[in-house]
């Protein structure tokens, strides 16, 4: 328990020093910027309870946006990322048989259902966090073309760090 | 009650959705009023420290383009010393100056936070309420027009870039002094500004200077950039439209100028009074 507590801590401050200062300065034709930060919560344990979730949702928004100076635009969108979380899982991951604190990792539920869960998820906060941060109507087609081009950079990013930290030995 | 508790930890997702959502929506729309008057941003003393200490480590990888650009700047002030002025009059008396009085007093600062990709770019730098700066004063570079400042804490200040859709500056074509009134492109390209409400009757050239006009927070003649389309494909306003290369380099920030105008006080003032009279 007090492993995959400090393995969580560690993700976290891992991926948002990525993110504030690697990912910050990456911006392809100003049209694609890569939010890997919603790894974090995308791979949480299916065990954490929602009192808990929603929580690290809001402290990791937060968190992103003291860094970005956008105060609680990260945090909404991560909260709505929670939610949807855990609407997908709950309807497609039937919970036994398992081992103990199992994650929705790319090396425990195959490539087919990760990506359809990074893809999912990414969208929803993705489209979320551009509609909000623009907020006009007028530049709604340009903004829906980043939102889509910087969901699909995301979604690649995390299916190389799942590559990256693939076990073989997991998948039953 | 049994009923109403029973529903409530059933559906607890969506109850606690609803609770953070709106917390952070509240934080949102109460923060991000253009002042940001609020201490999760980046003049926040941890942030802050975090940004300075990285921006020291990255200020060693462009050490030989500073140098460059320090190196031309010098030169360019040493041509405007008078050591470097053909004088052909003998001075007879020493004259105690008293026409020329200082008006602009600069800070320099290091910027140590930067964006250009969003919609509405903001600069952290260095130097605070400390140093001399207050909210409002202008920012240039040695390149150009940066933006102004939104909000100062004790040693941090926040810019609020010239790559922002609320900024609007008060311009003028270097050669004709048509006044008009610069704002960043709709198509967030950092490189793309709009010069509108330019007067039907200027003749402005390709490639011609814009610079600050006198009634702007800036000195005037500071230049922001050249005209690169004279029919700009956005309508705005009724009148001349132009496409503008902003001078400055938004990504490769590194040094700035606050600009303090020491006679603004008495300007908004008296503007005040005028105000209040009418």
């Amino acid at each position: 328990m007090s492993r995959v507590i400090l393995l969580n801590l560690l993700r976290f401050i891992t991926l948002v020093f990525i993110q504030v200062f690697l990912l910050k300065n990456i911006s392809l034709y100003d049209l694609s910027t890569p939010y890997l930060y919603i790894l974090f919560i995308l791979i949480l344990p299916f065990e954490t309870p929602n009192l808990l979730l929603f929580p690290l949702a809001f402290i990791l928004g937060l968190t992103i946006d003291a860094f970005y100076d956008t105060p609680g635009l990260h945090a909404m969108a991560c909260v709505l990322l929670a939610f949807v979380r855990i609407l997908f899982i709950s309807i497609t991951v039937q919970k036994e048989g398992f081992d103990n604190e199992p994650e929705p990792t790319l090396s425990l539920m195959g490539f087919r259902w990760f990506f359809t869960y990074t893809l999912i998820l990414t969208l929803f906060h993705h489209f979320f966090l551009f509609i909000l941060e623009v907020f006009r109507f007028s530049e709604i087609q340009y903004t829906l073309a980043r939102a889509l081009l910087s969901s699909i950079f995301t979604v690649f990013l995390i299916l190389i760090s799942g590559l990256l930290f693939y076990k073989s030995k997991e998948r039953k | 009650m049994r009923n109403l508790l029973i529903f409530i930890t059933k559906y607890n997702a969506f109850f606690l959705f609803i609770i953070f959502e709106i917390s952070a929506l509240v934080i949102y729309i109460k923060y991000n009023s253009f002042q940001k008057a609020t201490f999760i941003n980046s003049t926040n003393q941890v942030t802050g420290n975090l940004y300075a200490r990285v921006n020291q480590l990255k200020g060693y990888m462009s050490l030989r383009e500073v140098n460059d650009s320090l190196a031309r700047e010098n030169a360019s002030l040493r041509g405007q010393l008078k050591t470097s002025f053909y004088i052909d009059s003998v001075a007879k008396h020493k004259v105690i100056d008293t026409v020329y009085k200082q008006q602009y007093e600069y800070i320099d600062a290091f910027v140590i936070n930067n964006s250009i990709n969003h919609r509405n770019n903001y600069i952290t730098i260095n130097k605070g309420s400390r140093a001399g700066i207050a909210k409002g004063m202008g920012v240039i570079c040695p390149q150009g027009v940066v933006g102004k400042i939104v909000f100062v804490g004790e040693h941090f200040s926040i810019i609020q870039s010239l790559l922002h859709k609320e900024t609007i500056i008060s311009a003028a074509l270097a050669g004709t002094k048509d006044l008009g009134s610069f704002t960043w492109s709709d198509n967030m390209d950092p490189h793309a500004g709009l010069l509108y409400d330019v007067s039907n009757s200027a003749s402005p050239k390709l490639g011609e200077l814009v610079v600050t006009s006198d009634l702007s927070l800036f000195p005037a003649g500071v230049p922001i950039g050249k005209i690169s389309n004279l029919h700009s494909k956005t309508a705005k306003g009724s009148f001349l439209n132009m496409d503008v290369t902003i001078a400055v380099d938004f990504s490769k920030l590194q040094y700035v100028y606050v600009v303090d105008n020491k006679f603004a006080a008495e300007q908004l003032g008296l503007e005040a009074q005028q105000k209040k009279d009418e």
